[in-house]
């Protein structure tokens, strides 16, 4: 399943996706539980009782805002989560 | 009403009903889905896997009331009590508030199961337009979800910006739809996006001389644009499906249908049912799968 947690504002599109079938049989063990340094993903039992990454609800409303500190204005080539997230689960769409 | 007593345009009819046709008492297994939702609450009891009744209402102040209150409309109609039913899921942003749920399942998964049923196994794109929320769900012929979408950072598009409106313009809800296409030539769409701000543009177009129907279409026209953003994020696979009180709305639907450029399937049950359904009929499922593994056990 594609989970997109995030939103869109007058001011962008701020959408993590996370491939959740990739996390069922993890082979980064759950780096990106470590590799965000806000905390933001947690790892849940879905609704099919799979064990799968998740953005935290307190961060779902404030993406552009929180992942800011990793998305400097002048650019950046590489982000924590999605760089640990070794499977390619994790994506951006900003 | 009575002389000062405000009258309440954004009021949508309740609706319960349950199919005389079919005799729960002869029946295996009754689940009941509840859906508690920020504006409305809806209880779905399945006998065997199959529909049987359904009460929707709106929210009180109280989850857990709001709940009771849904299902006892079912209960009321057919004679049945909460011991007859085997199994309970909660759904919807108060899923977890259900005193007698036996589980809870989020309204995504819910509301693609209970598409499935209602618009049949092609389904794969589900557009749900509920009270304060608006997702944007894929799912497969089982109805299992593959990708989802959710915005519920603001009120436009959502069921809560249309009672808004219907209040505003002093036209019950019901009627919204058809008067939108009552104009002479189509309105460009409000411009803005936020409930709060699209009510004072509204009013400002009404002094402007636009009469009350093409202020009602510019909304829906921006509702529609705005729904649309949010799903062509994730695509449209054919057919397409729409839940929630706002599938009601023939002025919404028939807009988003242009603007994706495909129909929305038909269908004979409530909009508004979707979720507390899916999460029924996900308690059948869940309680087919314990029988299973209880005869293997005795086998
Ligand atoms: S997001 Fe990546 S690292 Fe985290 S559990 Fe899923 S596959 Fe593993
Ligand atoms: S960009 Fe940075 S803050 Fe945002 S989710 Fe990734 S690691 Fe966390």
């Amino acid at each position: 399943m594609i989970a997109n947690y995030g939103y869109k504002d007058g001011s962008g599109e701020y959408y993590i996706s996370i491939d959740t079938d990739q996390c069922i049989a993890c082979s980064a063990q759950r780096a990106c539980l470590t590799a965000c340094p806000k905390g933001m993903f947690e790892i849940i039992s879905d609704d099919y009782d799979e064990e799968v990454a998740a953005v935290k609800p307190n961060f779902r409303r404030s993406l552009g805002f929180d992942c800011s500190d990793c998305k400097p204005v002048g650019g950046y080539t590489a982000l924590p989560c999605s760089s640990a997230c070794t499977p390619g689960a994790i994506k951006h769409s900003w | 009403m009575t002389a000062g007593e405000k009258k309440e345009y954004w009021r949508w009819e309740e609706s319960c009903w349950t199919d005389d046709s079919k005799n729960w008492r002869d029946a295996k297994i009754i689940t009941a889905g509840i859906d508690v939702g920020s504006v409305s609450s809806q209880a779905v009891v399945c006998v065997d896997g199959e529909l049987y009744g359904y009460n929707s209402m709106r929210t009180g102040n109280s989850s857990p009331d709001s709940a009771t209150n849904a299902l006892k409309g079912v209960l009321e109609k057919s004679g049945m009590t909460l011991t007859d039913i085997t199994y309970v899921i909660g759904t919807g942003y108060g899923r977890v508030n259900v005193p007698f749920a036996h589980k809870a399942i989020t309204e995504i998964a819910c509301h693609a199961r209970g598409a499935n049923y209602m618009g049949g196994n092609s389904i794969r794109t589900i557009l749900d337009m509920g009270g304060q929320d608006c997702k944007a769900i894929h799912c497969d012929e089982k109805g299992k979800v593959t990708n989802f979408l959710m915005n519920d950072k603001c009120a436009a598009g959502t069921g809560r910006g249309m009672e808004v409106i219907a209040d505003l313009m002093q036209i019950p809800i019901a009627e919204l739809g058809a008067r939108s296409f009552d104009v002479d030539e189509e309105p460009q769409a409000v411009s803005s996006t936020c409930v709060v701000f699209a009510k004072s543009e509204a009013l400002g177009l009404l002094k402007a001389g636009y009469s009350k129907n093409k202020v009602i279409a510019a909304y829906c026209q921006a509702m529609a644009e705005r729904v649309v953003s949010l799903i062509e994020r994730i695509g449209v696979e054919d057919k397409f499906f729409i839940t929630g009180g706002i599938a009601k709305n023939t002025g919404v639907v028939r807009r988003i249908e242009k603007l994706l450029g495909t129909k929305a399937a038909e269908t004979k049950y409530d909009s508004q049912i979707a979720g507390a359904l899916g999460a029924a009929l996900f308690g059948y499922t869940l309680m087919q799968k314990q029988g299973a593994a209880a005869a293997k056990a005795a086998a």
